[in-house]
């Protein structure tokens, strides 16, 4: 296998705290060492990262691909080389799919399939109920035999609590993580936008954020009862954050993401029925924004996903309330992250951790961190390079983002995974 | 963003889809528009030619005889040939979308789309999407706004009131779900009265109805004292279906406009609704048939209104001779 050599660029590895101007060296698909090189290393590929920054491949922990069942909004071919180009090298997929990932075959389908797209790290996320009707418990066992990660209801509700602790109990019975997308259904209803100021103008559906925190604390109640080690997707509001940090704080072991475009919009920066700003959870206020970055840079959330959800044409074009929710996100997440520093000035080994070494953790993976002996998932960036979101520099089949049309700042330039250069940024 | 779609680089009007972002010149001149028109109803004949060869659908994706009705005569009488299209029966019920009905509209050479829909947003989404030489005029959007009714109330409020400065307005009952209310409190803001009172419970008000401009109230003898003018809004029979209210009868006891109410308002006050009425409900016979009552003269005013509003956005300034 090809030996590669990456050289001059600004490493910086979260988990081994490390953060130092030098080379990386990768053999066998392996990181084999960091800063210096080995005296007699020759390798096939030299990288010169000089003005870059080397960290670790991201870790998604939530990526619509909309296969199978979507393929008209994106196909894990289309959608993994956006992953690619947006230095994720290991994502997880929610069992929202048609058929959801509710039995081994589906499993087998995704993994053949992202096999075939030469991106092998696409993990499942199986349902946490059959067909996620939030009923009867699904096949934890023979998921996590085919390669489940997690389980989770994704956006679908849950039957009733009984089914939530029953579903905490027999996943903890498995020793599988339990990913819970807080929301009561009866108090978001058809909601669209969070209920504040803006759609009380606008006269839209809204979802507070009680629907949310609701579900959360109830969640966390039984998280503490059943002992199962639950991880919280997508926070969106003050309140919610408030809860993580105290059942953190007496001891439950809970984790928590935010979805990238939650920490930097809020309901003020919504154009009015734009549907590219229709999002679910919702565009919160300008407070519960605040206190997203709060919770991130105090280590309450302890990852950002993208929470890429690509759409065809078709989905946004309509009123506001009925068009599909959800943002193409993938590769707005790096120079996103980065503005979290610039912007909001919180620390940025805290954001890169955030996106390698705390999921990783979260997940129990071996990656995220560029130990010796580790896969060589790598991300090699330019955190000054502008670059604009159009036609020209988009991957991803969905161009549903509220950034189209928009200059951002840092671009991935090499991604590596398992060793091998999958991508790399060619300035059109 | 509402600005430019619905003004022209000129600053006039090519669409009316909200009264948001709109001047108190340009509302002010609606309502002078309004005024010139309002005799025509009047004459022997009915009609000018301002919009002759002009073709103008009502695209009503929701029920509506009333609101439609007024704005067929309108066009109508400003000699415009009318098409009523009442889809919430027809085509996008069979799966059509909302994009394909315009464009097929538009391959037939229209120049207005006059849009009633049950989603917020739905005219801005076709004012956005339609050929350029369209005009749309919004007929009311889910629970965002319904401009022309703002502007017939504030032509009648102007008829008795004569000016705007000064006023002090009551608006009263389900101001949630109103497209109605939400217009009508920009429109308010906008041209400069005192103050706006909404007066509901609190299952009935919108969660940040202190950002709209207005003095919430929940009392409704309070919330009259003093007011120029009441406007009560309709209650739609469903909201006690879904825990809004617990039944019509303590809705009328709270909110109701009766005659005893009333008296807290100004003794020249006036009493405004936009239809259809629930008798009993929202108010007593008594109020709604009585002196103080200009419900009827708002629906006249809607035909003048929208005449206005239909030759302002189709470029034709100035109104009739």
């Amino acid at each position: 296998m090809t030996k590669i050599l990456i050289e001059n660029g600004r490493i910086i590895d979260p988990a081994n705290a490390v953060d130092a101007v030098g080379s990386l060296c990768i053999a066998d698909g392996k990181i084999l060492q960091v800063l210096t090189p080995p005296a007699d290393f020759t390798p096939d590929l030299t990288i010169n990262a000089k003005g870059q920054i080397v960290c670790p491949g991201f870790i998604d922990l939530s990526a619509r691909l909309r296969e199978p069942g979507h393929s008209q909004k994106g196909t894990i071919k289309s959608e993994t080389r956006a992953a690619l180009s947006a230095g994720v090298t290991s994502l997880c997929l929610p069992p929202d799919t048609k058929p959801c990932i509710d039995s081994p075959a589906v499993v087998e389908y995704i993994k053949d399939k992202a096999e075939a797209a030469d991106y092998p790290r696409v993990y499942s996320i199986g349902a946490l109920t059959q067909r996620l009707d939030g009923t009867e418990l699904s096949s934890m066992f023979a998921l996590k035999q085919a390669g489940c990660i997690a389980v989770s209801n994704a956006h679908a509700p849950l039957g009733n609590l009984l089914i939530l602790r029953r579903a905490m109990e027999y996943a903890g019975t498995h020793g599988l993580l339990l990913m819970c997308r807080a929301n009561e259904a009866s108090l978001s209803g058809k909601g669209c936008a969070h209920e504040g100021a803006m759609a009380s103008q606008y006269g839209l559906p809204g979802i507070p954020v009680a629907a949310e925190s609701i579900a959360l604390a109830q969640a966390l109640e039984l998280a503490q009862l059943t002992g199962c080690r639950m991880h919280v997707s997508q926070i969106s509001c003050k309140q919610s954050v408030i809860k993580i940090q105290q059942a953190k704080k007496y001891g439950l072991n809970v984790t928590a993401d935010a979805a990238i475009h939650q920490l930097h919009l809020s309901e003020n920066d919504v154009l009015p029925f734009d549907s590219h700003y229709h999002v679910i959870p919702p565009f919160r206020s300008e407070e519960d924004g605040h206190y997203l970055r709060e919770g991130l840079a105090n280590g309450t959330i302890d990852a950002i996903c993208s929470d890429h959800q690509p759409h065809d044409l078709d989905a946004k074009l309509g009123a506001f309330p009925e068009t599909e929710p959800g943002i193409a996100s993938l590769e707005t997440l790096l120079p996103l992250t980065l503005e979290l520093t610039s912007l909001h000035r919180i620390d940025l080994h805290k954001t890169l951790a955030a996106l390698t070494q705390k999921p990783a953790a979260i997940l129990g993976l071996q990656a995220g961190a560029l130990t010796p002996g580790f896969s060589a998932d790598v991300c090699i960036f330019d955190p000054d390079l502008p670059w604009q979101v159009n036609e020209q520099t988009w991957h991803s089949a969905g161009r549903n983002t509220p950034y189209w049309q928009q200059s951002l700042i840092g671009k991935v330039t090499h991604t590596i995974q398992g060793g091998r250069l999958l991508y790399k940024f060619r300035n059109r | 963003m509402h600005r430019h779609l619905q003004l022209t680089e000129h600053g006039k009007l090519k669409h009316f889809l909200s009264i948001e972002g709109l001047s108190k010149r340009l509302l002010t001149e609606i309502l002078d528009t309004a005024e010139s028109f309002a005799g025509i109803s009047e004459h022997q004949v009915k009609k000018v030619p301002l919009l002759r060869g002009k073709t103008i659908v009502n695209l009503f994706f929701e029920n509506s005889t009333r609101t439609r009705t007024t704005f067929e005569l309108a066009a109508t009488r400003l000699s415009a040939d009318v098409l009523n299209m009442n889809i919430a029966t027809s085509a996008t019920s069979k799966g059509e979308s909302l994009l394909d009905t315009i464009r097929n509209l538009e391959a037939m050479h229209v120049d207005m789309f006059v849009v009633r829909h049950a989603l917020s947003g739905a005219a801005h989404f076709i004012a956005q999407h339609t050929a350029p030489h369209i005009s749309v005029i919004n007929a009311g959007d889910g629970q965002h706004a319904h401009p022309t009714q703002a502007m017939l109330d504030m032509f009648t409020i102007r008829q008795h009131k004569k000016q705007f400065a000064g006023l002090k307005v009551a608006i009263v009952g389900d101001i949630l779900h109103s497209r109605v209310a939400r217009s009508q409190i920009l429109a308010l803001n906008t041209l400069g009265v005192a103050e706006v009172r909404v007066i509901a419970p609190k299952t009935l008000l919108p969660a940040h109805v202190g950002s709209m401009g207005v003095i919430p109230l929940h009392v409704m003898e309070e919330g009259l004292s003093d007011v120029d003018v009441v406007i009560m809004l309709r209650l739609q029979k469903e909201r006690m279906n879904s825990a809004f209210l617990p039944s019509e009868s303590e809705f009328f006891k709270c909110y109701g406009l009766t005659e005893t109410k009333l008296q807290q308002a100004k003794p020249d006050a006036i009493v405004m609704h936009p239809g259809p009425i629930n008798r009993g409900v929202e108010i007593a016979s008594s109020v709604a048939d009585g002196p103080q009552s200009v419900i009827l003269e708002q629906v006249s005013n809607g035909i003048a209104v929208r005449m206005a509003v239909m030759t302002m956005t189709l470029g034709h300034h100035g109104g009739a001779a």
